[in-house]
């Protein structure tokens, strides 16, 4: 597991999909950050990571389009499912590859904070006595643990459908609509005149479980949510290769 | 070593692998010998735990390839039809990977050193995958399935797409493998499998049509049972006086002459040797005998009649008229495909039926 991992992980940046996936990434968020904050003279960071969100429509299949497509169109999956390496362990380990990059892309994105933060310093100077100025710290936290869950559950959506197909673009094609429709079934659900309705979608919806993150709310249900989602695809994933070995 | 029990495969309502069963015993190096489609790959990814069995049971080093996959991949080195090479790797974070994969614990460095000495890679070793040709790619493949030093090594056409010299060495490098590890080989090619393999399975329609030892094979195909004799003497009269005799199942003229002599294709009675009676006789005649020249029997052609015997219908039937390919004499490869079958066909009914419980 631990190789595979580590295969994927070097694989990322022998090809261009990791550099073309870390550049838009940061360079998406520092714009996000500037047009949302900076520009609007805010500290408020919360719609700069709603719209980062945004991003993973884009983001998340590049991360995983080629996960199992390109294993499977090289034939070199043969190669894993011969070797002792049980299915689950192959899945993780490609599993933890992406979340890994992905973490470590939206820790990067922190420096995104640093002007934020040296402003507020000035500004503290000529502020009245003990008033907070700059970024609400358990907001930011809030944020970044609620985008990362978000990110965990795309990624084993963008994996299961990798599993699905032979062809890198088909797998990024369906990812991108996959995820295009997790997230805008909660922008449009307020349009929705039936409230069942609203209320299925909304349960649906990956972001109105961030909602509570994005209040500095560490809701422990939406981070069952996630996780179950993002282990159901991941299970599903196993299912794919262990319903090919049989067929 | 490896025992296959009544395996079966089915995709769908096709039936890829129909009841196979054999064993293999350590050391051998056994060849697999079948036309396309015939069932030969399915066999061997099932043995190497890709794709698992509709019904049957597959021991390896007697563990249940069901019960305990992982135990059993460790025992086996697979290289499959297309090697399963990363492109973008060179060959030696390439091995390193597959080193790690299989989660091995001597020296890596010696041990990669030692394989790569054996496949006779050190000159590519720190180049990129996707640069090498197909026949360092193949022995690439050939590294990674050693890698872990398996005791069952299994190779999918390991020559296909090769030149004539490396076919040689990867043949000569499977006979090497095979004096320490259970080897098992894949091919379409015959002269492969007779030159590197103790023994031979045919496999066609998914059903085992032979298994037996390479040289009871050579030494059926090399009987001396077909000669070509050339007599000096009037044709007619030789040719009656020979096809009046017992000890010859059939004779023919051939066109070619050689000075005064005629030429004739003999073929004698199952195990009797005419040749010192032939001589006699022809000179009580006073047709002297210039030239007895004994005809090896074509093992292609034996193979052929194997796969098409086997076959059914049209396609059979074509593939026989095909198979003679101008050929004269009688069909005693076909006899003797004929018995080959009829010999594995007897072994496979006395194999025990499968049971669970064992």
């Amino acid at each position: 597991m631990f190789a595979i991992f580590k295969k994927e992980l070097r694989a990322y940046f022998t090809s261009p999909v990791g550099y073309v996936y870390t550049g838009i990434f940061l360079a998406a968020a520092a714009l996000i950050c500037a047009f949302t904050t900076i520009q609007q003279a805010s500290y408020n960071t919360t719609t700069y990571f709603q719209y980062m969100i945004f991003t993973f429509i884009i983001l998340i299949p590049l991360l995983t389009m080629r996960s199992f497509s390109e294993e499977r169109k090289m034939r070199t999956e043969q190669l894993l499912l011969t070797a002792p390496v049980t299915i689950t362990g192959m899945v993780i380990g490609k599993y933890l590859a992406a979340f890994a990059l992905f973490v470590s892309t939206v820790l990067v994105s922190c420096i995104n904070f640093f002007p934020l933060i040296s402003y507020a310093i000035i500004e503290k100077s000529s502020a009245a006595n003990g008033a907070h100025v700059g970024p609400v710290g358990g907001q930011v936290v809030g944020c970044l643990i609620g985008v990362i869950l978000i990110g965990a559950c795309f990624i084993a959506v963008g994996l299961f459908i990798s599993s699905l197909t032979e062809s890198q673009l088909s797998a990024a094609v369906i990812t991108v609509a996959a995820i295009a429709v997790m997230i805008l079934v909660g922008v449009f659900n307020q349009f929705i005149g039936v409230a069942w309705i609203r209320t299925v979608l909304d349960w649906i919806s990956v972001l109105s479980r961030f909602d509570h993150f994005a209040y500095g709310l560490f809701d422990f249900s939406a981070l069952l949510y996630y996780l179950s989602v993002a282990g159901v695809f991941l299970f599903l994933t196993v299912r794919v290769y262990e319903k090919r070995r049989w067929g | 070593m490896i025992k296959i029990d009544h395996l079966v495969k089915n995709y769908g309502a096709n039936c890829a692998v129909d009841d196979i069963s054999f064993e293999i015993a350590p050391g051998e190096i056994v060849g697999f010998l079948g036309p396309n489609g015939a069932g030969k790959s399915t066999t061997m990814n099932i043995l190497a735990g890709y794709l698992s069995s509709t019904a049957g049971r597959v021991m390896v080093d007697g563990l249940n390839v069901l019960d305990e996959p992982l135990e059993v991949k460790r025992r086996i080195g697979y290289l499959p039809e297309q090697p399963p090479l990363y492109l973008d790797m060179t060959v030696e974070e390439y091995l390193i990977f597959v080193y790690n994969l299989k989660g091995c614990t001597f020296n890596r460095t010696k041990h990669l050193e030692e394989i790569c000495e054996v496949v006779k890679i050190q000159d590519v070793y720190k180049r990129v995958i996707r640069n090498l040709s197909k026949g360092y790619r193949q022995r690439v493949g050939i590294a990674q399935a050693l890698i872990g030093n398996p005791p069952v090594i299994i190779f999918d056409e390991p020559t296909v797409g090769l030149d004539p010299k490396q076919i040689i060495e990867i043949r000569n490098l499977i006979r090497t493998l095979g004096k320490d590890h259970t080897v098992i080989l894949s091919t379409h090619i015959l002269q492969e499998v007779q030159a590197v393999c103790d023994r031979i399975i045919i496999i066609n329609k998914g059903k085992v049509v032979a298994d037996e030892l390479t040289e009871n094979i050579n030494r059926v195909a090399d009987g001396n049972r077909r000669y070509r004799a050339k007599i000096c003497g009037p044709q007619r009269e030789v040719l009656n006086m020979l096809n009046d005799r017992s000890d010859v199942s059939y004779v023919e003229a051939l066109p070619a002459r050689d000075g005064d002599a005629y030429t004739f294709l003999i073929e004698s009675a199952p195990n009797v040797d005419m040749r010192k009676s032939l001589f006699y006789t022809l000179a009580q005649k006073g047709w002297p005998l210039v030239g007895l020249e004994p005809l090896g029997m074509s093992l292609e052609d034996v193979f052929i009649s194997i796969v098409d015997k086997t076959g059914e219908g049209e396609r059979a039937k074509k593939g026989a008229a095909k198979g003679r390919r101008g050929r004269t004499g009688t069909d005693l490869e076909k006899d003797i495909a004929q018995s080959i079958i009829d010999a594995t066909a007897e072994a496979q009914k006395n194999i025990a039926p499968y049971s669970e419980e064992e």
